[in-house]
């Protein structure tokens, strides 16, 4: 690139990388030209489709479960709107009539419905619905990818160091990236909220998007740092800028080291209060990750996923081979269950509630579980099963009173019951707990304690049900914040009265991972945090470099305050 | 069967986001829920559907619901309509 160098994007995923140009064109998946030439051939051909539908809805839905992704809730919506698209009845039926009347093959089927979609969006003079057509396109991708199992979706190796320029990148390039040798990569188009930011993010690697047509004249070969904070990119720099980047780089370096040379470091406090930091997974594969980041153990494994991305409940030996994986990866540490959290605005497809006005508080978690105990017992047998593998313990979510957590107990009771009968092991004194996220629960958390063997506080319904807010209303969720003083109580509440039962509480919502929350948890006396995978290091941080004792002095400081303002202002004074 | 009309005055029609709140909402009801624009009338299941109706700020579209739980549907879809599209 000759005279000017350097070129401006959005920086969406933050860090420093310096390394050589590659330029990837997108192999246009051509069409095949097979006809498909019998009946059986061709059912089978739309069996191929539906089932890469399947799975690449399954995808989809990964992505949107993973909290360690920190989706915020517009990037809820786009993930809402691409499961939409892959599972859109008006698509399916194209295809199959390709296949049916047309002979084509799944792959050349999609590759014309996709096309003549993205055509027609493309056509569209409103603005919005045109920029749908990428939307289409990615997701037509995704099944082609999905059809076509086992091919890596990038040919190339690439060499170390490599910048990867591109188009645009689909999400699902951007999860199979070879983050040894991709350090870094800009794309021509592409925006804050793509899946591709999200995840680029989510993965640490630096990244800039919609750099416009400029990026596309970089030269393979072409020495390149990328800014993925300040969204710039500078090619073939001088020695000057290269050495200021390079003292930025190794500064950022350092700051990431010392975040992984805590890992081992038990999360002890200058004064030696030792604290338990855990992390919120959906599945066995997670606990790696969980592990890599210095976790001790799940405070939360959601069992959503299990139950999503299917047309039926899954069967009580599907659901049992799911925990026993968990159970058996996380070798002893400890794994709170959290039994089946659906209703609301999680709805399965093969379980059909009808809408209702006010889903938050409506039929949902606990509650369809005691209603409809056919699901409950199932996934309970299947848990106490897998429990002989591991450490496990059960938590029901959404307790709203004391009955509640006695009919739970009793389920359980009595699948021990009928597993004890049938000669079946599991582990008989297999603790349960429940979450405190509905006000009600909080201020009866001396009578629940004697119920349970631990709380787990889940603030983001604790929040949003203390508040009367609901945070994906743009309108009021400004009001939406854990530093509440009403929700403060509520917290330190929950804590004192199940510390009088010694009953030991964890807190599985966004506020563990806060750093400006950690001190003054600390000081509630909170035993455990638990969090993304990603967010343990940085609370850890804190955790290891502050006493309790000061933790406490913020924590009675802040209860003494009277708006949260004061309070976050405060905090970060406080925090080192 | 039960037919109404709606007129959109959402700024940027209805878009993505509505339409999968739309698709979600009608979802479990059993009749059989179409959406109109002009000549143009889509069974109201597919977002590709939806959106290539193209309805914008201004555009009026009628709902037409025929099936067993037609008067349950039609009561969410005015609550959908009146409620959330207005004030996106």
């Amino acid at each position: 690139m000759d005279g000017k160098n350097m070129i401006k994007g959005t920086g969406v995923s933050p860090g420093i990388s310096i390394g050589i140009a590659h330029i990837l064109k997108k192999d246009d998946d051509g069409l095949s030209g097979i006809i498909i030439q019998t009946n059986e051939a061709r059912e089978l051909e739309i069996e191929k489709f539906n089932q890469a539908v399947v799975s690449a809805i399954r995808e989809v839905e990964t992505i949107r479960l993973n909290t360690s992704f920190d989706l915020k809730p517009e990037d809820m919506d786009i993930l809402d709107t691409q499961i939409e698209f892959l599972g859109d009845p008006q698509i399916a039926e194209d295809v199959h009539e390709k296949i049916r009347n047309h002979f084509r093959s799944a792959h050349d089927a999609v590759i014309e419905v996709i096309d003549a979609a993205v055509e027609m969006f493309r056509n569209m003079d409103d603005k919005y619905l045109s920029a749908r057509a990428a939307d289409l396109r990615d997701i037509g991708n995704r099944i082609l990818r999905n059809l076509n199992t086992g091919r890596a979706s990038f040919g190339p190796d690439f060499g170390e160091n490599t910048i990867l320029i591109a188009e645009d990148l689909a999400p699902s390039d951007t999860i199979t990236l070879d983050t040894t040798r991709v350090v870094g990569f800009a794309t021509r188009l592409g925006g804050r909220t793509s899946h591709t930011a999200i995840i680029a993010k989510a993965k640490g690697i630096p990244a800039v998007v919609a750099c416009g047509s400029e990026l596309l004249n970089i030269r393979i070969g072409e020495t390149v740092i990328l800014d993925g904070t300040t969204g710039e990119l500078i090619i073939n720099p001088g020695s000057e800028i290269m050495g200021v980047y390079k003292a930025k780089q190794v500064n950022i370096l350092n700051e990431k080291a010392l975040l992984r040379s805590l890992k081992d470091l038990p999360a002890v406090t200058t004064d030696g209060h030792r604290f338990k930091l855990y992390a919120n997974i959906s599945n066995a594969a997670e606990l790696e990750q969980v592990f890599e980041n210095g976790g001790e153990g799940v405070g939360l494994l959601r069992t959503e996923m299990l139950f999503m991305g299917r047309d039926s409940f899954p069967s009580e030996e599907e659901q049992f081979n799911f925990y026993k994986q968990v159970a058996i990866k996380s070798k002893n540490r400890p794994v709170i269950i959290r039994t089946l959290d659906i209703g609301g605005d999680k709805q399965l497809p093969y379980f059909g509630i009808p809408p209702e006005n006010n889903p938050f508080m409506g039929y949902r978690a606990i509650r369809i579980c005691l209603d409809q105990q056919e699901i409950f017992f199932t996934q309970l047998r299947a848990i106490l099963r897998a429990s002989v593998f591991g450490n496990l313990k059960i938590m029901f979510p959404m307790i709203s009173n004391l009955s509640e957590v006695k009919q739970a107990k009793e389920c359980v009771n009595e699948v021990k019951l009928e597993l004890k009968n049938a000669g079946i092991d599991f582990d008989r004194s297999i603790e349960l707990g429940i979450m405190i996220e509905i006000p009600s629960a909080a201020l009866i958390a001396d009578i629940l304690a004697r119920e349970v063997d631990f709380f787990s506080i889940g603030t983001n319904d604790l929040c949003q049900y203390t508040l009367a807010v609901d945070r994906m209303n743009g309108k009021v969720s400004a009001l939406y914040t854990h530093f509440n003083p009403g929700v403060l109580r509520l917290i330190s509440y929950v804590i004192e009265q199940a510390h009088k039962q010694n009953k030991p509480v964890g807190l599985c919502g966004e506020m563990a991972s806060d750093p400006l929350a950690a001190l003054l948890l600390m000081g509630m006396g909170l035993d455990e945090f638990s969090m993304s995978p990603r967010s343990i290091p940085s609370i850890k941080n804190i955790l290891v470099k502050n006493s309790l004792a000061k933790a406490r002095e913020v924590f009675k400081t802040v209860m003494e305050m009277d708006d949260p303002e004061t309070i976050i202002n405060y905090l970060e004074e406080v925090i080192i | 069967m039960i037919s109404k009309d709606y007129t959109i005055l959402s700024p940027q029609g209805i878009h993505a986001r509505p339409a999968t709140a739309l698709l979600k909402l009608t979802r479990h009801f059993k009749s059989t829920i179409c959406l109109q624009k002009d000549e143009r009338l889509v069974p109201l299941r597919s977002m590709l559907n939806i959106l290539a109706l193209a309805i914008q700020c201004g555009d009026t579209i009628s709902v037409i619901i025929d099936g067993e739980d037609e008067s349950e549907a039609a009561l969410s879809i005015d609550n959908f309509f009146n409620d959330l599209l207005k004030h996106q």
